[in-house]
């Protein structure tokens, strides 16, 4: 194609340049993927890692059961539940983040560019914070002898302390808290381009407030709203930490489980068939993201 | 008419919901400092002013060994992410697009975009191999993997630095007879150089702050900092925890403010 020896050259050097960086992330992220795809196809070692024999019991037993006695097939309830769960609490906190997210986007947007520019840093400061730390700091606040319970009790509104600490509610509280930047941040980016005369246009119709926010600003912010949601659900989906520290070891979710594989359960093929899965879950999330997005700008310019 | 904009722009309760988010945001954090300087045990009620948990903690052995470990890692990692990510810059950006650049964008993006558990599962299988087959069991798979993942976040400031250069310098310097090596030294590094310490920067608190990666893929007495935390937080609630979250905190915050000014700046 491109015969033009210069252009060709620049492309060898192109290469040439990226290679070390292609090698590490071969090495160090791409590649172990696919050495994970095979172990899913194997049998579990008796004291963890596999048998290189070929089997698809963990993919089988990714959504079935088989009873050891009399060999009846059910399905795996327990990895359902699981699957339910996750999806619910990523789902959940993905909405709860949007809700409080746009306010907060569209009120930074439309501050004096000086006040911008610091709130931004205030929401970014939050999302380069170790999550652990983060996660830690809402334990402590809604732990039984922690800082919400004590001031309640205090103020005599309640006689005994809530059990909040290590609930589904606990880790969904957790996760708007850890991920609400991830929302802000895309949203503000398209909130900040958007024109507001098209609001003084529809004021001018008789447009209420309301069916300014449903049939102007929405529609136009849109890209906004999905990068914010998939940016929220995806980490959400596979969380770790949050459900460990906030979630106890009753309330897991699939990243949880995912490690359970490795560590007591010695199941390596069935942990990787299950990232398999999530991994398949969130790439069908992106892929869609990346049809909206796309689709959604067409509009606009058009 | 400014004035009258930004009078439309107001939607009601909009105001009230967006402080009440940056008081929550803060808040838990704030408690979490606050309570690091507790005389007492509890986090949740104040028995007077000290400083304490700080020389605990630091006569921690587990604690020092712990640091001492994660600034080895981010250092290693950090400066191989920037490096390899200001090369894959240089040679993807200024020219023009074709099907092998975003082959790299995905490469380079793809920490991004799967869920860490399962990047960590996937190193933890590999890892284990080549850690049975060679015997070596240091602290360099901790440092390849922390590369990988940061190195998108070394990319993406070092690329909209270069996306920004004025292409005509280069130019320039070829007509006045620069050799290739002449030119990046003393042409394109220094223009690179702010986008380069900037990624650096993020990628070392990137790598600072990682968990789970790190929990799948280190050795047995190979804790990290945050590691240790989480361990910590399992057993028991001290305030020692704390007193290490607060400067690690400290440590962020500063890091930040220099990436938003070396950012800023020029723009």
């Amino acid at each position: 194609m491109t015969a033009d020896p210069k252009a060709r050259a620049e492309v060898r050097r192109g290469w040439l340049l990226s290679a070390p960086a292609l090698v590490l992330l071969a090495v160090g992220a791409t590649g172990p993927l696919l050495i994970m795809l095979v172990y899913s196809f194997l049998e579990p070692g008796q004291y963890g890692n596999v048998e290189w024999v070929l089997s698809f019991k963990a993919w089988f037993n990714v959504i079935m059961n088989r009873d050891i006695f009399d060999g009846t097939l059910t399905f795996a309830d327990a990895h359902l539940s699981i699957f339910w769960r996750s999806a619910k609490l990523a789902l959940l906190t993905t909405f709860f983040a949007f809700i409080t997210g746009f306010p907060t986007a569209w009120f930074i947007a439309t501050r004096s560019p000086g006040m911008r520019t610091a709130l931004l840093f205030l929401i970014t400061i939050p999302f380069w914070t170790n999550l652990l730390i983060r996660t830690f700091a809402i334990n402590q606040i809604i732990r039984n002898e922690g800082f919400l319970n004590t001031f309640l009790l205090w103020t005599g509104i309640i006689k005994e302390p809530i059990v909040m600490l290590y609930t589904d509610f606990a880790v969904f509280i957790g996760m708007t808290y850890v991920y609400l930047p991830l929302m802000v941040l895309p949203l503000f980016a398209t909130i900040d381009r958007f024109d507001m005369r098209l609001l003084q246009a529809g004021y001018d119709l008789y447009a209420s407030r309301w069916q300014l926010l449903r049939y102007v600003i929405v529609p136009v912010v849109k890209p906004g709203i999905i990068s914010g949601s998939i940016l929220v659900f995806i980490p959400a989906l596979g969380a770790y930490v949050t459900p460990r520290i906030l979630g106890g070891g009753r309330n897991m979710m699939i990243g949880n489980f995912i490690e359970l594989q490795f560590g007591q359960g010695r199941n390596w093929p069935l942990g990787a068939a299950l990232s398999v899965v999530l991994l398949v879950i969130v790439s069908v999330a992106l892929i869609v993201y990346t049809r909206f997005a796309t689709s959604g700008g067409n509009k606009h310019h058009g | 008419m400014v004035d009258r904009t930004f009078a439309i722009a107001r939607l009601p309760g909009f105001a009230t919901i967006a402080v009440t988010v940056f008081v929550l945001l803060y808040l838990p954090i704030a408690m979490l400092v606050v309570f690091s300087f507790n005389a007492g045990d509890s986090v949740a009620i104040w028995e007077g002013f000290s400083f304490r948990w700080y020389p605990e903690a630091w006569s921690n052995e587990a604690v020092k060994a712990a640091t001492w470990r994660s600034l080895q890692i981010a250092t290693a990692a950090s400066i191989i992410a920037t490096t390899v990510a200001t090369m894959a810059a240089l040679g993807t950006t200024r020219r023009r697009q074709t099907k092998g650049q975003s082959f790299v964008y995905l490469m380079i993006n793809q920490p991004l975009m799967v869920p860490e558990i399962v990047t960590a599962v996937a190193l933890l299988i590999f890892f284990s191999t080549i850690k049975v087959a060679t015997g070596y069991q240091g602290l360099g798979y901790l440092i390849i993997a922390h590369a990988a993942f940061c190195t998108p976040f070394a990319y993406l400031p070092i690329r909209a630095r270069l996306e920004s250069m004025d292409l005509s310098l280069e130019t320039a310097s070829a007509d006045l007879y620069a050799s290739r090596w002449q030119t990046f030294r003393y042409i394109t590094l220094p223009l690179v150089m702010p986008g380069a310490i900037a990624g650096l920067m993020l990628a070392f608190v990137t790598s600072l702050d990682d968990v789970v990666i790190t929990l799948f893929v280190k050795s047995a007495g190979q804790d990290t900092l945050p590691t240790y935390m989480l361990a910590q937080i399992r057993r028991s609630v001290s305030a020692e925890v704390n007193a290490i979250s607060t400067l690690l905190l400290l440590l962020t915050v500063v890091l930040l403010t220099a990436f938003f000014l070396l950012t800023r700046k020029r723009t």
